[in-house]
């Protein structure tokens, strides 16, 4: 029942890449559920399947074997087109590389998302102007990237993530291209929209320090869940 | 949503300018070469079709030799038995449904007029001539019977030729020599303007048939016979009536074949205008195969554009694109860059074909319909030759996609 109630649940989840002899498990039959309003970090040495799991949390991916329910929704068992239609409604992306688009203004940028659900372009603009406000970025909508740091680029993208208001974010490794002082004001900025927004948000770091953001770290190790602790708990 | 990836790709090929031109160049070309060649075609057409109206309506023209179709010796053969007074004779005495007969012989000529001089048609003829051909003179009077018959040195000429001669004077009552003997000029002809071949049809001087004979040509051969039909019959049954008359007077026994040949110049006409019609067809498809290498080089330059932007299409499709969307945006940005480039080409045929109309001297024609046509047929091949690369953006796995450098 509680497993039902999950906003994300991953029963016995294998994925598998390459044939016979080469074959890689990348997820081992990995059993997880998230709920609603969670802050979970994702971590685990390098190849153990984190971004595997987190493109399948993220609709991006479906699992070889097993099942991977978001919203009681058996969406590894959905087409493309209705798991972009799933991301478009109910999860933003946050990823390493920022992955904005080039010599397109912060406001375009945030703006996109809003477009693939047909919004008309005066709710585009206010929406997007809010979220840029939301990421602290008033002052900065008609940049591109390029005349962006790498800090608020981030932000950009956040704002991007959180323009549709998903129900879900999904970040991998948001900090890896910052230095210390921008990493902390990025998780400080996940941690608020977390806390004043009920956002669930699940992250993949390499950093102990960005993980204990979270109330929740699961360790992956070789595509299986090594461990899984919440700071409640431990406290 | 149309019209924000309308703009998308309007910026993307603006961001690419010399590589979007270069594209374009085979959809430009294509066009232009297509909209000048049915504008000047259909400028061709209608001249030629007003030339021969020019020459005369229902017409027939009679000429010595055999018809050449029936692949015997054609008019240069020295065996050929000219046309004579007494063939014109007989027509005019047996012809029923011809508005009017006129026999006509012609010939280069140097014609002088003080120090001017000018080579020119000169043709040896009678008044029935200008009835024949719907010639009419802008002043002074036709040859009377009389100097016809005795052939009197007078003469009509042509504008070009008055030109030459008078400027802004008037010729009548002037005495021009041709060929060595003079001539008074008796009046001007109405100016018909260049046939579409160039020839310039006021560049001529007539005169009576006898004097023709005997101080031009130094013989009494009739090079032509212009039988002119009546309202009420049409010249492909007038045609069997000459003929007839023809085999008669010259005594062509019924197991030969005719020694002369009958022309019809509505026939010509409309021959001569298909012709024209086959001939810009033709080069019409000429010009298709360069829309089709644009095609070609569009999708070449929608895969690159796709390959470019793979990261891109991941974003978007992460993002929640569906794959439609992708699939209209390159789609979209293909069909603008051709159309555009349609858009050139059809100012730059419409530019060629307005320089071509007035070198010929054919009417610039521009067809609305062409236009359209154009402007379709280029959206089209976007569309075509887009959609394969449009296809395979859309396809992308968008894990793959965001992962490409
Ligand atoms: N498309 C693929 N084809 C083949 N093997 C893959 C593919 N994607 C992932 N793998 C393999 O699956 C395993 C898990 O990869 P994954 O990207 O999930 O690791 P990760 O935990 O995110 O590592 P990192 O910390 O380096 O990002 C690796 O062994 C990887 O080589
Ligand atoms: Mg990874």
């Amino acid at each position: 029942m509680a497993a039902n109630a999950a906003l994300i649940g991953f029963d016995t989840v294998w994925k598998s890449y390459g044939q016979g002899e080469a074959k890689v498990h990348a997820l081992a039959g990995v059993d997880l559920a998230i709920q609603r309003g969670e802050f979970v970090a994702i971590m685990g040495p390098s190849g153990s399947g984190k971004s595997t799991a987190m493109n399948i949390i993220g609709c991006l991916d479906t699992p070889t074997a097993g099942t991977y329910s978001f919203m009681g929704i058996d969406a590894g068992r959905l087409d493309r087109n209705r798991r972009a239609l799933l991301r478009n409604l109910y999860i933003g992306f946050v990823f390493q590389g920022y992955n904005l688009l080039p010599r397109t203004t912060a406001a375009e940028n945030v703006e996109l998302p809003l477009i693939y659900r047909g919004a008309p372009a005066r709710e585009r603009r206010d929406l997007a102007m809010q979220a840029l406000a939301e990421v602290g970025l008033v002052g900065r909508e008609h940049h591109t990237p390029a005349e962006l740091s790498g800090g608020q680029q981030q932000r950009v993208a956040i704002a991007r993530a959180i323009v549709t208001r998903p129900t879900l974010l999904v970040a991998d490794e948001p900090t890896g291209n910052l230095d210390t002082a921008r990493t902390h004001e990025i998780m400080e900025l996940l941690t608020r929209l977390n806390r004043d927004l009920g956002l669930t948000i699940a992250m993949v770091t390499h950093e102990a320090d960005v993980a204990d953001y979270a109330e929740r770290t699961i360790r992956f190790l070789d595509g299986h869940v090594a461990s899984d602790s919440s700071k409640l708990e431990v406290a | 949503m149309i019209w924000e990836t309308v703009r998308l790709s309007l910026r993307s090929i603006r961001r690419n300018v010399l590589r979007s031109f270069l594209t374009l160049l085979g959809i430009v070309i294509g066009v232009a070469a297509v909209i000048a060649m049915l504008t000047i075609g259909s400028g061709t057409t209608a001249k030629v079709k007003s030339d021969i109206a020019k020459l005369g309506s229902n017409l027939l023209v009679v000429r010595p030799g055999r018809p050449a179709s029936t692949g015997g010796p054609g008019g240069l053969d020295q065996a050929v038995r000219p046309l004579a007074d007494k063939d014109v004779a007989a027509l005019v005495a047996h012809l029923t449904g011809a508005r009017a007969i006129a026999p006509a012989s012609q010939k280069q000529v140097r014609v002088i007029f003080g120090t001017e001089s000018l080579t020119s048609g000169v043709t040896g003829t009678d008044s029935a001539y200008l009835d024949a051909r719907d010639w009419k003179l802008v002043s002074g009077r036709p040859f009377s019977d009389s100097e016809t018959r005795s052939g009197t040195g007078v003469c009509l000429i042509g504008e070009t030729v008055r030109q030459q001669f008078f400027g802004a004077g008037e010729p009548d009552g002037e005495i021009i020599r041709v060929n060595r003997t003079s001539c008074k000029i008796i009046g001007l002809l109405e100016p018909k303007g260049y046939t579409g071949f160039g020839q310039d049809q006021d560049n001529v001087v007539l005169m009576p048939l006898a004097a023709y004979q005997r101080r031009i040509a130094g013989n009494r051969d009739i090079d032509n016979i212009y039988v002119a039909a009546d309202d009420r019959t049409p010249t492909t049954e007038l045609q069997p009536r000459v003929e007839d008359i023809l085999r008669d007077t010259r005594r062509i026994t019924p197991d030969r074949e005719d020694d002369f040949s009958i022309r019809d110049m509505t026939q010509i006409a409309d021959a001569m205008a298909s012709a024209t019609t086959t001939m810009t067809g033709m080069l019409g498809a000429v010009a298709g195969v360069s829309l089709l290498v644009g095609g070609i080089g569009i999708m070449n330059i929608m895969l690159v554009s796709v390959t470019e932007r793979t990261r891109e299409i991941g974003i978007r499709l992460a993002i929640g694109a569906h794959e439609k969307h992708i699939l209209i945006q390159f789609l979209v940005e293909a069909t603008v860059l051709s159309l555009l480039g349609g858009i050139i080409g059809i100012l730059i045929g419409l530019a060629l074909a307005g320089l071509a109309s007035a070198a010929l001297t054919i009417p610039f024609a521009p067809s609305p319909a062409v236009i359209l046509l154009a402007v379709g047929f280029s959206a089209l091949i976007g569309m075509v030759f887009g959609f394969f690369p449009a296809l395979r953006g859309a396809r992308l796995d968008p894990i793959d996609a965001l992962r490409h450098e």
